[in-house]
């Protein structure tokens, strides 16, 4: 099992890291994603923090 | 059907729009062709895809003008509210695309033999070539009434056309150019071989039957 | 929901691809004609075998979404035909990097195979400019749905044509994956395509999970604030999926 064309290495190097970029990629489309959520999650977090203080308050002044 | 087929052919006839500027359109890439060959004459593959490519592009004109008229004037709104059959719309409309084509070509191959055709066809040619030009035609008729019907609802109407219709049409212009060839070899014209008609012939049934199944999402509004 | 299972199938994602290339490059032999090189076969075949069939099911999703109407099978071919497209971008360069290597062309036309791809991809990415360019969701997911299924059924029949078109001046033996395939590189290759399309159905959940979040976070948005706290959704290409549940 000889290599029979030693050239011809780099091109499968090539396109296996084609492949492997296409994938990470991916990975960091995901993670702007993810980073987004939990950027929305977080204020989401606040606003309701926010309602339940202000429910509390009217609850006392009644 | 009949009155719809009626309609879009009268409409044609009476304020002609997309015929003459598609017969135009034709003789005019001709004479582009000439200048960007930089030849005289054509002859076998070279001319066959001269013909194939001005006929294609003269037709992506009259696709994205298929459906204009009727959605500019709300047209299709008056055909939903009749009681008629979606399929009979599609019918008519591919009808009218293949009898626009059709009186594209009758000005488009004429000249195309006249300018650029290095030995003039003869009787027989033209023969064979009308079966192929009507199997091809059908299967652009029919891909122009769908993208039609699809781009007309959108924004970018005349862009989308030709991005959609050109690859959808590869395998008309593969049969057609391979089925063209034999007729317009310099060393006389030999027979259409049979298997490219049947890839057309197969492609115009899958398409119409395509068109069938889908037609009825394209119109309901 | 999206999310379950997605890291179990993760998992056996890697573990497969991993396997495969793995016995591509230890266990499978070197081919007698090409030597090394050979071995891009098995991340290219596999691939573009996956984005077709990723093209496929998205129009096979579009037929469901137009006798349903329900928006959720619009989503399911819209995240498919998107991902397949990603996957046809790596499929066209890989196989251009095989052209380079094995006949000195970075693109060679008598190769069927690969000029239908092409068509196919080109096709394709005229999908997103066609959502984008219709406003009103219903008639975006609609019109999408219709051209899903008829570029679906285009690309069997392309395949044909195109095929048809090629003399064999390059016959080669793996071009077909069962023919002339000796047994030690079908294992592999089998293993690999196996791992690819797991790899498609992980990034897929992958996407659909983030989507249907997406639309869970504007749901719970309008319930907390009210709809004056929802940004309007811009045009998009992307279909909407309705309130999240």
């Amino acid at each position: 099992m000889t290599n029979a064309l030693p050239d011809n290495t780099g091109y499968v190097a090539a396109a296996y890291l084609v492949f492997f970029a296409l994938i990470l990629i991916y990975v960091v489309i995901m993670a702007t994603k993810l980073a987004r959520f939990e950027r929305e999650l977080t204020e989401l977090d606040e606003l309701a923090d926010r309602q339940s203080e202000e429910r509390e308050r009217e609850a006392v002044h009644s | 059907m009949d009155a719809l087929l009626r309609k879009e052919l009268r409409l044609e006839l009476r304020a002609p729009q997309a015929v003459p500027a598609m017969a135009l359109f034709s003789v005019t890439t001709l004479v582009v062709f000439h200048f960007a060959l930089q030849r005289g004459q054509v002859e076998g593959d070279l001319a066959a895809g001269v013909l194939w490519v001005t006929l294609l592009f003269a037709a992506m004109l009259g696709t994205s003008r298929l459906f204009v008229a009727d959605h500019e004037e709300g047209g299709l709104d008056g055909f939903l509210l009749a009681p008629v059959d979606r399929t009979a719309l599609l019918v008519a409309k591919a009808v009218a695309m293949f009898a626009f084509l059709a009186a594209v070509e009758i000005v488009a191959v004429p000249a195309f033999a006249l300018l650029l055709l290095e030995p003039a066809p003869d009787a027989g040619t033209y023969a064979q070539l009308v079966l192929v030009l009507a199997l091809a035609d059908a299967g652009v008729a029919i891909v122009g009434t769908l993208v039609g019907a699809l781009a007309v609802q959108t924004r970018a109407r005349d862009l989308l056309v030709p991005l959609l219709a050109l690859p959808l049409l590869i395998p008309v212009v593969i049969g057609a150019a391979k089925a063209t060839t034999p007729l317009l070899l310099a060393a006389g014209a030999e027979a259409v071989p049979l298997r490219w008609l049947a890839i057309l012939g197969l492609y115009d049934l899958v398409f119409g039957l395509l068109a069938y199944a889908v037609f009825d999402f394209l119109v309901e509004d | 929901m999206y999310g379950s299972r997605l890291r179990a199938l993760s998992i056996l994602t890697a573990v497969t691809l991993t396997a495969g290339f793995g016995l591509a490059f230890f266990y499978a032999p070197m081919d007698a004609d090409q030597g090394f090189m050979q071995k891009i076969f098995y991340v290219h075949v596999p691939l573009a075998i996956v984005a077709l069939c990723g093209f496929v099911f998205g129009g096979i999703m579009a037929i469901q979404h137009l006798r349903t109407g329900d928006s959720k099978y619009d989503l399911r071919s819209y995240v498919a035909i998107h991902l397949s497209l990603v996957l046809g971008a790596g499929v066209l360069i890989t196989g251009s990097i095989w052209a380079k290597a094995s006949w000195g062309h970075w693109w060679v036309w008598d190769e069927p195979t690969l000029v239908s791809f092409l068509i196919v991809f080109l096709l394709y990415a005229t999908y997103q400019p066609l959502r984008f360019s219709i406003e009103d969701p219903e008639k975006q997911g609609r019109y999408a749905s219709v051209f899903a299924i008829i570029a679906g059924a285009f690309v069997p029949l392309n395949f044909l044509a195109v095929r048809l078109a090629q003399s064999y001046t390059h016959p080669r033996v793996f071009a077909t994956a069962d023919g002339g395939l000796p047994a030690k590189m079908q294992l592999p290759f089998y293993i690999c395509l196996a791992g690819m399309a797991l790899l498609f159905a992980t990034l897929w959940k992958y996407e659909m999970a983030s989507k249907h979040t997406s639309a869970q976070l504007r749901s719970l948005r309008r319930k907390l604030g009210g709809d004056d706290a929802v940004a309007p959704r811009g045009r998009t290409a992307s279909p909407s999926l309705g309130t999240g549940s």
